[in-house]
């Protein structure tokens, strides 16, 4: 190192020391996002044709705020009984009404639904928020507008199908039973219901039993929307409701978001009968940084990759494959980076990481932590605070991670990372590919050939190349391997609905 | 003297060679006089891990030849057929098939063959995409084979079933184990001979002999088989393969061998069907100028 050089670098570290220093104790003041507007009632029905009504099983549940462990609602538990009604209602609406009105009226509908969450946008932001944890940043900026660019852009598709799929004749499968995850409540019914409708069939959709609210919210828009009913039909429950509709011998058409296992029991219960099924899976993507890449902007995207929804992402990057010659500085950067994340009541707007979904989720993922304590992988987290109440988790790294490790092996869907480093781009490839799932991948790398090979390489269905989490209503998303089968989103996502 | 002929030991095609059964089991054979035509390897459940595990090791090279480059080898294979075509009519003939409708059926094969050929580097320009995302950035989708797949052929023809299947799922990059027809098992024998002299890689495709009843479970039940295609009839056999492929997630598919001679088993929905679509997406950087009204 030559003088001049070293004076900067000595000024550089004198910086950053007086930054340290002085940044040290500043706080962000709260900025809570008032909930004054929001409209929750003390109990919600079952939506089945066109009105809430209340369950034969005469159960109700719970659903609970995760950051404060309150009581929000109670939700109607829909039995068999209710399931079937759901169905019929659904069966009726496509036999007399919806698969006869024509194309261009049936997207007149779905460009209204669009619209609607549009103008009650931030009512469903801070409804999924308080029911399900994440940061208001996120329902606000990300999981409602695209929800309703979902129904937007599918609004389109329904007059022009013939154009998607040349001699074909596309025709509607039917009913479609649909089954959401809680991760993206309000999206993920977007992501189902809205190419079910553009494709012109009918939907009984049963969101997850811990965000429930924002799927009945929808049930409310949608009657204020003036679609025919029993068009969209609405069932809360268990496990055991998504049975009774998975296995209804009216369902034509399975699509399912969730975990593999789960995955793995619904397509076995269809085999053998003519319904036909999407699955989008569990994952464990590979985030892999090469030393030729943008340090910051990688760090950046490793936390994006991780830490976004609290890591309660499907494709979440929760491998981290680092060069190894650059490891130890951007390791550093990450644990700094890391540092500033404010993790704390997600209804406030600076908050980086809300509350993780549930109990029974943090319990999970703090099990994978001793695991991986146990698997003797070196542990890092950050020094934040927690709030007493509530359901948090700190963002953690784990370093010194092997490709055996059950914390490189298997789904936690939360906020942890295990890191591995690599030499060669054949070694990470191989290490890369080497798992059961391929729902998605990342890539960082300044040069443009060795980012085509990469993503061409990487067995998963959707790659981002020096970016990450990235979703938009006309990008096609699914799995290749045990992630599942089917796309959603884009034109791709229509054949999932349709006869072709 | 007349003269004797020779006969033909059918055996199976694995991995670019042509191994007896290693079960040593066989099955015979008959005409409609109960005569012996041959006696036919029965494929054990060891034959068909050997034959993934030669799928499996030509997937890589075999998805990443160029497009083109598979067309020709494809074409190639039509080239070889024609040339046997006398043999396929024959052992058509002698499996009970009146002399005009094997000479169609073998027309329809190859010209089947020469039809997948031209669709290996134009199909993913169909059904690749352009995606115009509300973002900064340029995403695409593009198929992507699924990798390997096992297929069951159905019991309406010895040879125009068998190249039904194979070709479109080797036109879009995959390598496939096929358990050929049971009770027209000769032409997949003679099948395997134009492939082994045409350029195909070995192990790209695999060909069985022996009884779907023994084996559709454990095809379907094998952890590094991606896709599943079975075309025959019984509704049992699809039920326990659709079950079993839950295992890791299987993509099944069950055809119908209906009409096989027309046009509509001839389209780029059968490609399509065992690939992934594969989305990329990369920032595009603001940087200032262009500002597009030139």
């Amino acid at each position: 190192m030559n003088q001049k050089e070293n004076r900067i670098s000595k000024t550089e570290k004198k910086l950053e020391n007086v930054s340290k220093t002085v940044f040290k104790d500043w706080k962000y003041a709260p900025s809570p996002e008032s909930t004054e507007h929001v409209k929750i009632a003390p109990r919600y029905d079952l939506f089945i044709n066109g009105k809430f009504v209340k369950p034969e099983s005469k159960k109700y549940f719970d659903t609970v705020s995760p950051s404060t462990e309150k009581k929000l609602s109670e939700i109607a538990e829909a039995g068999e009984k209710d399931v079937d009604k759901a169905v019929s209602a659904a069966k009726n609406a496509y036999d007399k009404t919806w698969r006869k009105i024509p194309a261009k009226e049936r997207a007149k509908y779905i460009y209204r639904i669009a619209r609607m969450i549009q103008e009650r946008a931030r009512e469903f932001a801070v409804i999924e928020t308080m029911d399900g944890g994440k940061p208001i940043r996120e329902s606000r900026d990300i999981d409602v507008p695209l929800a309703a660019n979902h129904f937007f852009y599918y609004a389109g598709w329904a007059d022009k199908l013939d154009y998607a799929f040349p001699k074909t004749n596309p025709r509607p499968l039917g009913v479609a039973g649909q089954i959401i995850p809680w991760n993206f409540p309000l999206l993920m019914a977007a992501w189902k219901i809205a190419p079910a409708l553009a494709t012109g069939n009918t939907v009984v959709l049963k969101p997850a039993e811990s965000t429930p609210l924002t799927a009945l919210k929808l049930a409310e828009l949608i009657q204020d929307s003036g679609l025919p009913e029993g068009v969209v039909n609405i069932v809360t429950g268990f496990g055991k409701t998504g049975a009774a509709i998975v296995n209804h011998p009216n369902v034509n058409k399975v699509a399912f978001t969730g975990s593999t296992d789960v995955g793995k029991i619904i397509q076995k219960a269809v085999a053998g009968t003519s319904k036909k099924i999407t699955l989008e899976l569990g994952g464990k993507a590979a985030n892999i940084v090469f030393d030729d890449a943008p340090i910051d902007q990688a760090v950046e995207g490793i936390v994006n990759g991780i830490f976004f929804n609290q890591g309660h992402v499907c494709c979440a990057g929760s491998r981290l494959f680092v060069q190894e010659n650059i490891a130890a500085n951007l390791i550093e950067k990450l644990k700094e980076r890391m540092e500033s994340l404010i993790v704390g009541d997600p209804l406030d707007k600076n908050t980086d990481i809300g509350a993780i979904n549930s109990k029974e989720q943090l319990l999970k993922i703090q099990e994978y932590i001793s695991i991986g304590i146990n698997e003797g992988a070196e542990i890092h987290q950050s020094s934040c605070a927690l709030p007493n109440k509530g359901f948090f988790c700190k963002p953690t790294l784990f370093l010194n991670t092997s490709q055996s490790h059950r914390i490189v092996t298997e789904e936690i869907f939360g906020p942890v990372l295990a890191v591995q480093t690599f030499r060669t781009i054949e070694e990470v490839i191989e290490k890369a590919n080497n798992i059961p799932y391929g729902l998605s991948a990342g890539v960082w790398t300044d040069k443009g050939s060795k980012i085509f090979h990469l993503t061409s390489k990487m067995r998963a269905g959707v790659v981002w190349a020096n970016t990450y989490n990235k979703f938009d209503p006309a990008s096609p998303f699914g799995g290749y391997k045990e992630s599942g089968f089917g796309r959603e989103g884009g034109l791709h996502g229509l054949s999932a609905y349709l006869t072709i | 003297m007349e003269r004797i002929e020779v006969l033909k030991t059918y055996k199976l095609y694995i991995g670019g060679q042509f191994p007896r059964t290693e079960s040593g089991r066989y099955y015979p054979l008959l005409n409609s006089k109960k005569q012996t035509l041959a006696n036919i390897s029965l494929a054990s459940r060891k034959d068909y891990r050997n034959a993934v595990v030669a799928a499996r090791g030509a997937f890589g090279g075999w998805s990443s030849k160029t497009a083109f480059n598979r067309g020709q080898i494809l074409y190639r294979i039509a080239e070889m057929m024609e040339g046997r075509k006398m043999q396929f009519v024959d052992e058509l003939m002698v499996q009970g098939i009146s002399k005009s409708n094997a000479v169609k059926e073998v027309q329809t094969s190859i010209d089947r063959m020469v039809y997948y050929s031209g669709w290996c580097d134009k199909f993913q320009q169909c059904f690749s995409a352009v995606n115009p995302v509300s973002s900064s950035h340029f995403n695409f989708s593009v198929p992507e084979p699924m990798g390997v797949v096992a297929a069951i052929s159905g019991n309406s023809s010895s040879l125009l079933g068998l190249i039904s299947i194979i070709a479109p799922v080797i036109a879009g990059g995959n390598t496939i184990v096929v358990l050929a027809s049971e009770k027209y098992p000769l032409c997949g024998v003679t099948f395997a001979e134009v492939l082994a002299t045409s350029d195909l890689p070995g192990g790209v495709v695999n060909i069985l002999t022996g009884k779907s009843s023994e084996i559709h479970s454990h095809m379907a039940s094998h952890m590094d088989v991606n896709a599943l295609l079975y075309c025959g009839d019984d509704k049992a056999e699809i039920k326990t393969i659709s079950e079993l492929a839950a295992l890791n997630v299987k993509r099944v598919f069950v055809r119908s061998e209906k009409k096989l001679e027309k046009d509509e088993h001839e389209n780029p929905y059968y490609i399509m069907d065992f690939q992934e679509i594969k989305t990329t997406w990369h920032p595009i950087e603001r940087v200032g100028g262009g500002s597009g009204n030139y």
